[in-house]
């Protein structure tokens, strides 16, 4: 093929067919309640058309190579359903910034910053 | 307050959990709030995100199994799930939601693998939750080019009699691969059959348990 | 029936895996319509675009050196991805 590879070929760091040589890692972990949540608010914003799995994965993509390199599955996905929540309206910026730093004056540890919501 | 007894109550009177003893991060900072910010706005319900993390708890390959266990012993089941493995599940009681399901059939002369090489797209909905390596880098990327390599890593070693099919669930499939039964199980029962499947094996990365 | 599938570099959210571009295959099976993620990705109306399952030889992708010359990849492929000829 004469095709000047750099001029015209740029491979995006997720699409990872062909690419690396390092043996496998066999280790598994439990889920963590709040990664279970991040899944679930992810079946239920697009169950509910908020967005779909194809933005998820966009936001995700665009996060960068960094991203995937510093950051866990679900932290990743909770920052690609906020952004695709804020892009598809659902709340603002403000709210978030508001609720985050509320959530945060409860206390230390995850158990503590989470109050169970009476319905 | 004592910390790692699960039996003993946090402050909210809930048991506590380990994972929850952890100092709060940003990334779990914001799913709360963006929790609560949707069951304020009344976009969900705490009782519907329980419900959502029940029934995800749900799948487990076990469910697979069944589907897999079915159609060694139900030809007629069989030939439904390759038609159409979507409605086969279905049959089981297994709701695979808008999914495309396709089944993949070992035979003497095919083993079959599944990966998707541009995320982590798996069959979730049947088999829960993917494993981590199927999700990181070595394997998507690696199982396209060497096969055999990776598989091997995974303790599969296949003749060159056989040839591997690998699936790369790129676009709205997605994939279960139905393992051949193992050799003298003539006399077992269907949940005998389904305990020697596993999950591995309806990945493609492994085979199911010898008797 | 063999297809070629597009030598294209875009940028963005598209499901063609890079390691098939430019690469032979031949058709396994007719898959049907779905909503083209390239606009689903960025909530744009979204069109129904026909999907098929391409099957390639592994020595087609990979050129000399593969494990088994039997060994192959099947991936979804949309149709706009597949070269006219």
């Amino acid at each position: 093929m004469d095709r000047d590879l750099d001029k015209d070929v740029k491979v995006r760091w997720h699409d990872m067919g062909g690419k690396n040589t390092d043996p496998i890692q066999l280790t598994e972990h439990d889920f963590e309640l709040w990664e279970k949540r991040v899944d679930a608010l992810m079946v239920l914003s697009s169950n509910k058309g908020y967005f779909t799995v194809d933005g998820l994965r966009r936001v995700l993509e665009d996060m960068g190579e960094e991203a995937y390199k510093e950051m866990t599955y679900y932290e990743r996905w909770i920052s690609s359903i906020n952004q695709n929540l804020i892009e598809a309206g659902a709340y603002n910026l403000q709210e978030l910034g508001e609720k985050m730093a509320e959530v945060a004056k409860r206390g230390e540890t995850y158990g503590e910053c989470n109050i169970e919501i009476i319905e | 307050m004592p910390h790692d007894h699960e039996n003993h109550l946090s402050s909210s009177g809930h048991p506590y959990r380990k994972d929850q003893d952890k100092p709060l991060t940003y990334w779990q900072n914001m799913e709360i709030a963006v929790r609560e910010i949707l069951i304020q706005k009344r976009i969900t319900s705490n009782s519907e995100v329980h419900q959502t993390i029940n029934d995800m708890d749900n799948r487990s390959p076990a469910n697979g199994a069944k589907v897999v266990a079915r159609a060694w012993t139900d030809q007629e089941y069989k030939k439904r799930l390759l038609n159409d493995a979507s409605e086969a599940s279905r049959e089981l009681g297994f709701d695979i939601g808008a999914l495309k399901l396709i089944a993949l059939e070992n035979t003497e002369e095919i083993h079959n693998v599944v990966v998707c090489t541009l995320c982590s797209c798996y069959p979730r909905n049947l088999l829960g939750l993917p494993p981590d390596w199927y999700k990181q880098r070595s394997y998507r990327s690696r199982i396209v080019k060497f096969p055999r390599k990776v598989l091997k890593e995974f303790g599969l070693q296949l003749s060159k009699d056989i040839s591997i099919r690998v699936h790369d669930s790129t676009a709205d499939m997605r994939y279960i691969v139905l393992p051949l039964r193992p050799k003298a199980t003539e006399s077992f029962s269907v949940v005998e059959l389904e305990a020697l499947v596993t999950r591995d094996s309806m990945i493609g990365v492994g085979l199911p348990k010898p008797i | 029936m063999k297809v070629k599938i597009k030598n294209l570099f875009p940028p963005g959210h598209v499901r063609t895996p890079s390691y098939l571009r430019g690469k032979v295959g031949e058709i396994e099976r007719d898959l049907g319509y779905f909503s083209n993620p390239e606009q689903l990705a960025y909530d744009l109306p979204a069109a129904k675009v026909k999907l098929y399952r391409v099957r390639f030889a592994m020595s087609e992708i990979w050129g000399g050196e593969v494990e088994c010359a039997t060994d192959t990849v099947d991936a979804e492929i949309y149709e706009h991805w597949i070269q006219k000829d």
